[in-house]
């Protein structure tokens, strides 16, 4: 039996209820006779406060709110990837189409998962097969990209009694299986999750292996590791959605979740428009095969912004339970913290720092949480992982205050975006004197066998270079270049050039776009074989001015835009000797 | 259907604070109900229900709750939501903040009634914007692209020249080849008369005020009614451009006062205040606001967005520019430095940034060359500003000449790029051609970031041999 009670007090998002005796904590509930729909945050008494995900205008006290008996949930299932979902999974193309508007209405509901698509199901398993959670007992080849695996739910452990197979919907029963206790449950291709309870796992693995992002600041100096999390703070206009994109379109991960949490409405449409016609290298298909986007922007209501992010997690995870590894880009979390805000100051909530409720860190750190390469359920062994790379938005750009510096607090990696670089036109403008990630150590191992034996240390020395240089710009900016010691010139030299030959990366080149980590490491050893080579040069009494004029500075500024396979089969070797012979040369 | 309790007055308000009202006893008031308030002398008043509870709901009073009493004050619930009644009559009118006429003019005939919160646009149903919008202004065609269906503001300081540069935008603004309508929406919030009239005569002067929407609150108009202004002329633009096909450029004027009256109400409710006493949930508001522009499938009219705001104290990080700069799509930043140069528009291009700048720039929409002589031209520009600070310290002559080349060119920038007349209509081919013959002015090697191809076709020494070749 639903409950049902009545409308006491409407104050924006937020709604009061009485009689809601039965409800429980974070149920979704019906408000008002428009159906809005809205979920219950707090309960007193028989008193349920509710926030609700549409806007609530019009609504009078007296209206009902009629419980649905269910936590807020999402449709885990063939159907989700390509789709584009607002806060609590309504698929906004769905809505457009039903609606016949180019606005979003209150009240629509429509299914997130299509009803009346027909999904291919192969079947993995046979009659008589024992089956526990997490089993994959067939598959769906959702889009090119992906093949979509059907999982025996949480709860479910028994012989396989029946399976089918043949096209069905998501509600059409695709196999039966006998419990121990002798009940027969029917499995369908569709599940439902509580986005707010993490997805159970066998066992967290640490964090080895190296994201592959196919950007060179990211990979070689402040690497993510797969399983693991980021945080991005950017003041505005400092490229931190181009660089969001780029994650999503080039990082080795297998699926992409999207969430588009409190931003512009036209930057998610030209993620929207983009990502169909991206090509996607790693399958030859589209990108959006292999996408699912949450597009709650900041005018859609606050409350279905502060669920966006749970259902695009959990949704992260239900792919992560396949086996894939997932790549969770959430823009911006501060929009997501400034919607919990919002509506604790709706509650009358006693207020932390700068009115952010108190349970901000905690609740920042249980969706971080969520992050990881996992063994997950089923007998065999699967291995999966999220990745969360979390936008951060800090007002004025102060990076103390409470979402920025709680933030900082959970994530392992720190991509400090710098207002100043984007303004110089150095892009991505990381500073990679604020950045960092502490994951260098683990994922050491991966590079040293996957670049060369020297991988480690000619990344550490670059980055000795290139704090050097920060120091010498000083004494630069007091006395003039012509003041410092040969050495130190040449260190100059050759900070500006990985600053500009290396650091420097052209999102809209066709190559440069995404760099493979063996160029990457060629390209920094070539950098600091000119360094070494010119430190010789010195040591030999040649000038810095003629070491400033070799010609091969040119062909390391054009490393960069060189075709992968050619520069690492051919070209680097060529520099590579131009530079022992013109360096070598000079006295 | 709701008329039978519309009619409904009650006398008993409890308690009157700063802006608000609280009624007592009322039942199935509903929330964002607009309700009429009586006063003691019996003028007529305007408010909504910011909160509403069983047997007591909080209003909020547009007009001020100055000479209201709480034994003879009357308040009658409407039954209806904040909404306006739209139709083709209304361009070339003037309304108040509130949006009744004020220009003399006969009442509205409504077309229509649209709810003035409108509803968010489905991200699905939009089209990123690119169309060119030629401004006539160099550096906002140049360096800021703005296309159609854009929300790019003006970030000013008090005492600049924001209003005579949104007057001249609005005045030049075009897309070049197109004979499509437009139309002008105007919303004043809390600006002084000498500033409405400015902005009325230059609407009159030109003309533009027959096919111009016209919202004014004045700074001695009730501050609360500045809540209602910007919904009003975006409810009216929205009708304008999805449903009458129009073009529509929406400025609104200044968006700072309005966040004043946001913070003013949330502090008469005692809400906990965000940073420097703002509501936290300004965010969320602006973005009502703010994201009521844009280009959508299936319609011919946009919504382009200039929303000016004045920095207090120029400070770009102070919350309402910072909440503005994480909405719209960029900023133009106005600069006292240069405005005390005497150069006009005092645009200072090293923060300003037009986000979808890209997307209306490049060959079929300006010129193949634009997308590359900007960004060398930002380089240089910031290259000069950086050494102007190093000349200061250490003298000119200490320069290289490559340096003094620098310094030149961001002086000439300044000096004949920035500048131009308030009436001086550039058009992108013109601009462009400027930036190139500045360029000049730097060794040939240091342009890296134009392909040899373009200084070839479009750099002035290779230019002038081409014509005397000819």
């Amino acid at each position: 039996m639903p409950v049902v009670g009545k409308i006491i007090k409407i104050a924006g998002p937020v709604v009061v209820a009485e009689g809601m005796k039965g409800a429980q904590m974070y149920e979704v509930v019906k408000v008002g006779e428009e159906k809005l729909t809205g979920e219950i945050i707090q309960l007193h008494d028989d008193k349920a406060v509710i926030q609700v995900y549409e806007e609530t205008s019009g609504i009078k006290p007296g209206e009902p709110v009629v419980g649905t008996g269910a936590p807020l949930s999402v449709e885990l299932g063939p159907g989700m990837l390509r789709a584009m979902y607002d806060g609590i999974q309504r698929p906004l193309t769905a809505i457009e189409e039903k609606t016949g508007s180019i606005f979003i209405p209150r009240g629509v509901d429509v299914p997130a998962l299509p009803r009346d698509v027909k999904w291919e199901f192969k079947p993995t398993v046979s009659e008589g097969d024992f089956v526990e959670e997490g089993d994959i007992i067939g598959t769906v080849e959702e889009t090119p990209s992906i093949v979509h695996k059907i999982l025996v739910p949480i709860g479910v452990k028994g012989k396989i009694v029946e399976i089918k197979e043949g096209k069905f919907t998501v509600e059409e029963t695709v196999a039966v299986v006998e419990m121990e206790n002798g009940e027969r449950r029917d499995i369908i291709m569709m599940q439902k999750w509580p986005v707010r309870k993490p997805r159970p796992y066998k066992e967290k693995l640490p964090p080895k292996i190296p994201l592959i992002t196919g950007q060179r600041v990211e990979d070689t100096f402040f690497t993510l590791a797969k399983g693991g999390t980021a945080a991005i703070p950017g003041p505005f206009g400092s490229g931190k959605t181009v660089t969001q994109h780029q994650l999503a379109k080039w990082s080795d991960a297998d699926v992409v979740v999207y969430i588009g949490c409190g931003e512009r409405g036209n930057e998610m449409t030209e993620v929207i428009e983009e990502f169909p016609h991206l090509e996607d290298i790693r399958t030859g298909n589209k990108l959006m095969d292999r996408t699912v986007l949450i597009a709650n922007t900041s005018n859609m209501p606050v409350a279905a912004r502060e669920a966006s992010v749970y259902t695009g997690i959990t949704i992260a995870e239900y792919f992560r339970d396949m086996g894939y590894g997932v790549l969770l880009t959430a823009d911006s979390t501060s929009r997501w913290a400034e919607a919990m805000r919002e509506i604790s100051g709706r509650l009358e909530e006693m207020p932390g720092e700068e009115g952010y409720p108190a349970y901000l860190a905690s609740r920042l750190a249980q969706f971080y949480e969520r992050a990881g390469r996992v063994i997950t359920l089923g007998k065999d062994d699967r291995q999966g992982f999220v990745c969360i790379v979390g936008a951060v938005s800090p007002p004025g750009g102060d990076f103390s205050e409470p979402v920025t510096s709680n933030t900082l607090r959970i994530v392992k990696v720190f991509w400090a975006l710098d207002a100043n670089l984007a303004r110089r036109r150095h892009f991505p403008a990381i500073n990679w004197l604020q950045s960092y990630s502490l994951y260098i150590d683990d994922v050491t191992d991966w590079w040293l066998t996957n670049t060369g034996p020297d991988w480690r240390q000619l990344r550490d020395e670059a980055m000795g270079l290139l704090q050097k240089e920060a120091e010498l710009q000083e004494i630069v900016q007091l006395v003039g270049p012509d003041a410092l010691p040969d050495r130190e010139r040449v260190i100059l030299e050759v900070a500006r050039m990985l600053r500009e030959d290396f650091l420097q990366q052209d999102a809209f080149d066709e190559v440069d776009t995404y760099c493979p980590p063996m160029k990457q490491y060629l390209m920094l050893k070539i950098i600091m074989t000119f360094y070494q080579e010119a430190l010789k040069a010195v040591e030999r009494g040649v000038e810095p001015a003629k070491i400033l004029k070799v010609s091969v500075k040119q062909d390391i500024a054009r490393m960069k835009y060189i075709p992968h396979d050619e520069f690492i089969n051919v070209k680097s070797k060529e520099i590579m000797e131009k530079i022992k012979n013109e360096l070598g040369s000079l006295n | 259907m709701a008329m039978a309790t519309s009619a409904i007055e009650y006398s008993s308000v409890k308690s009157i604070a700063g802006p608000l009202l609280i009624v007592e006893g009322v039942e199935g008031a509903a929330y964002g109900e607009i309700v009429e308030v009586i006063c003691p002398d019996g003028e007529k008043r305007m408010g909504q229900v910011l909160e509403a509870r069983e047997g007591l709901a909080v209003v909020q009073v547009f007009e001020g709750t100055t000479g209201l009493s709480t034994n003879q004050t009357r308040v009658r619930f409407t039954g209806r939501t904040a909404k306006i009644g739209v139709s083709m009559e209304m361009l070339g009118r003037i309304f108040n903040g509130a949006g009744r006429p004020i220009d003399g003019g006969p009442e509205i005939v409504p077309e229509k009634e649209l709810d003035i919160n409108g509803y968010p646009l489905n991200p699905v149903s939009r089209k990123v914007p690119s169309d060119f919008i030629q401004t006539g202004i160099s550096t906002i065609d140049g360096m800021n692209t703005l296309v159609r269906g854009q929300k790019l503001p003006i970030f000013s300081g008090s005492g600049l020249p924001h209003n005579q540069l949104a007057a001249q935008i609005a005045r030049q603004a075009k897309v070049r080849g197109e004979g499509e309508k437009f139309a002008v929406v105007f919303a004043a919030m809390g600006i002084t008369s000498e500033e409405a009239n400015f902005f009325m005569e230059e609407f009159r002067k030109t003309g533009a005020l027959e096919r111009a929407v016209v919202f004014i609150n004045l700074a001695d108009d009730p501050a609360i009614e500045r809540i209602l202004t910007p919904r009003l002329a975006l409810t009216v633009a929205e009708y304008l451009a999805y449903e009458k096909d129009m073009h529509v450029l929406v400025i609104l004027t200044d968006m700072t006062n309005y966040c004043e009256a946001l913070r003013e109400i949330s502090a008469a409710r005692n809400e906990v205040p965000g940073r420097r006493g703002y509501p936290g949930y300004m965010y969320t508001d602006l973005a009502t606001i703010y994201e009521r522009a844009g280009r959508v499938k299936g319609r011919i009219g946009t919504i382009t967005q200039i929303p000016i705001l004045t920095m207090p104290d120029d400070d770009i990080t102070h919350p309402i520019p910072d909440l503005t700069g994480y909405i719209t799509e960029g900023q133009i930043v106005l600069s006292r430095e240069l405005h005390r140069k005497g150069i006009y528009p005092p645009v200072d291009v090293l923060p300003s940034l037009s986000r979808l700048a890209g997307n209306g720039q490049g060959p079929g929409k300006t010129r193949e060359d634009h997308k590359k002589v900007i960004n060398q031209a930002y380089a240089a520009y910031a290259e000069g500003r950086s050494l102007r600070d190093l000349v200061a310290v250490v003298g000119e002559e200490a320069l290289t000449d490559r340096d003094r080349a620098y310094l030149k060119f961001a002086d000439e920038f300044e000096d004949k790029f920035v500048r131009q007349g308030k009436d001086e209509d550039r058009s992108i081919e013109e601009t462009l051609d400027l930036l190139w013959e500045l360029l000049a002015i730097l060794p040939e090697e240091e342009l890296k970031r134009v392909d040899r191809e373009l200084i070839e076709k479009y750099h002035p020494k290779y230019r002038k041999k081409l014509q005397t070749k000819e």
